[in-house]
């Protein structure tokens, strides 16, 4: 499990853990019935405090992004398919904001950039490609 | 200020009411806290705030001129064998015995420690690349620091006692540091106190931390909750403004002209309607690192520094 702990920006590490972990999950780098390391063996990882990795946990549980299994460590959910539905749109939507602002300083307007979303689509999806 | 703190009876360091005067020189100032059981407790401040100062108090070096220290609720001046047999402990400049080899070093110190483990002291060689045979005054800097964390750790004492363990290493030693720190608490009820001007090592591996500002607790309780005590944001004026806007509850406050970045210390709650009421808005919102709090705190606390004004970033 690739994860990328930063001390600058200031956000707490406990949710780093919790939306990279959401992110692998949407993106598809963690399947569901797949284990996480287990608390000790992250923290060493990443050198962060164990109750760091503790709450990170918790509070992907109570996401349903993860379950425990008594005494048998933590695993990504069956559930957490549909969570990463309402997540992949999350992500998507941070792209078009962006999209969004960039169109706006170019002056294209959202007809054409939606035009254009349309022929990359057919461009990049089209069945000649194959 | 109070803080929050835990019940002195699961604190495994409990220090009350401690000053300490060098000549004219007030170096601690009515100082309290309690170091939980299992917590990695990271002690932040300036060179000359104080930290070893505090240090050599726990180890029982210096006498609490006024004001109590107790380390597992014993008096370490009166009764120092009972606490340094549980304290492993590592300074900024470890003092060796350049002569010895590395492996009569491990065989020195361990007789010392009715607890040493040889089999963990030996992993720990092994995993340092330490040379058994090679003479300690012949080692690197940093791995003089590895030898002096062996000697620290290998009793596998109740409290590891860090004074500005990675100053002056490359990040590669100090990562071994770290992760000896995350390896000690993370064997149960084990408790690690640290001091390091590195604030981002501290807010990477602490769960508790004080800051110590020219003899005073700044700052004094859970990361978790001193974290979310502070924010910063970011705020956009409908005019240009020629002066920083003044806010009650701002730690500090920086920018020109329209943008300007606020960080406080509570009261969020009513932040929006002062805001409004000065003709700004919010426009972004951050929880604050550990360093910007410590700067931010510390500028109030000289009080006199003007304000900066630097450009928004």
């Amino acid at each position: 499990m690739q994860i990328q702990i930063t001390s600058h920006d200031g956000v707490p590490i406990y949710l780093q853990i919790f939306n990279q972990v959401k992110h692998l999950v949407a993106s598809g780098r963690l399947s569901a019935g797949e284990e996480v390391p287990p608390i000790r063996v992250l923290a060493e990882q990443l050198v962060v405090n164990p109750n760091t990795v503790a709450r990170a946990y918790l509070e992907l549980e109570r996401a349903g992004v993860v379950t425990k299994r008594h005494g048998a460590g933590t695993y990504i959910s069956e559930a957490a398919s549909t969570v990463s539905r309402r997540e992949k749109l999350k992500l998507l939507t941070q792209r078009v904001d962006s999209l969004l602002v960039e169109a706006g300083h170019l002056g294209i307007d959202l007809k054409e950039v939606v035009e254009l979303v349309r022929e990359r689509h057919d461009e990049t999806f089209s069945p000649a490609k194959e | 200020m109070k803080f929050p703190s835990p019940s002195s009876a699961e604190a495994v360091v409990s220090i009350a009411g401690l000053s300490r005067r060098f000549g004219s020189r007030t170096v601690l100032n009515e100082l309290s806290l309690h170091v939980p059981r299992g917590s990695v407790f990271g002690l932040v401040g300036e060179n000359g705030a104080g930290k070893t100062t505090l240090i050599k108090h726990i180890l029982g070096l210096l006498r609490a001129e006024q004001g109590t220290v107790k380390v597992f609720g014993i008096d370490p001046v009166a009764d120092p064998v009972s606490v340094l047999g549980r304290i492993g402990y590592l300074s900024e400049q470890p003092d060796l015995p350049g002569w010895m080899r590395v492996d009569e070093f491990i065989r020195y110190t361990q007789a010392f420690y009715p607890k040493w483990d040889v089999a963990y002291a030996e992993s720990l060689r092994k995993q340092f690349g330490l040379d058994a045979s090679a003479r300690l005054k012949t080692l690197s800097k940093g791995q003089q620091a590895k030898a002096g964390l062996l000697a620290a750790q290998a009793h596998r004492p109740e409290l590891l006692l860090l004074d500005e363990p990675s100053s002056g290493l490359d990040p590669i030693v100090r990562r071994d540091i770290l992760e000896a720190v995350i390896r000690t608490v993370a064997d149960e009820g084990r408790t690690v106190f640290f001091s390091s001007h590195l604030l981002e090592e501290i807010e990477r591996v602490s769960d508790h931390v004080a800051m110590l500002h020219r003899g005073k607790l700044v700052l004094c309780g859970p990361l978790d909750e001193i974290k979310a005590r502070h924010h910063r944001v970011t705020l956009h004026f409908e005019t240009a403004q020629t002066k920083p806007p003044v806010i009650a509850g701002a730690l500090s406050v920086s920018g020109q002209g329209k943008e300007w970045r606020v960080l406080c210390n509570g009261g969020r709650t009513e932040l929006p309607a002062i805001v409004s009421a000065l003709g700004a808005r919010i426009v972004e919102e951050h929880t604050p690192s550990l360093n910007e709090i410590f700067v931010a705190q510390a500028e109030t606390i000289v009080g006199d520094r003007p304000t900066t004004t630097s450009p928004p970033h």
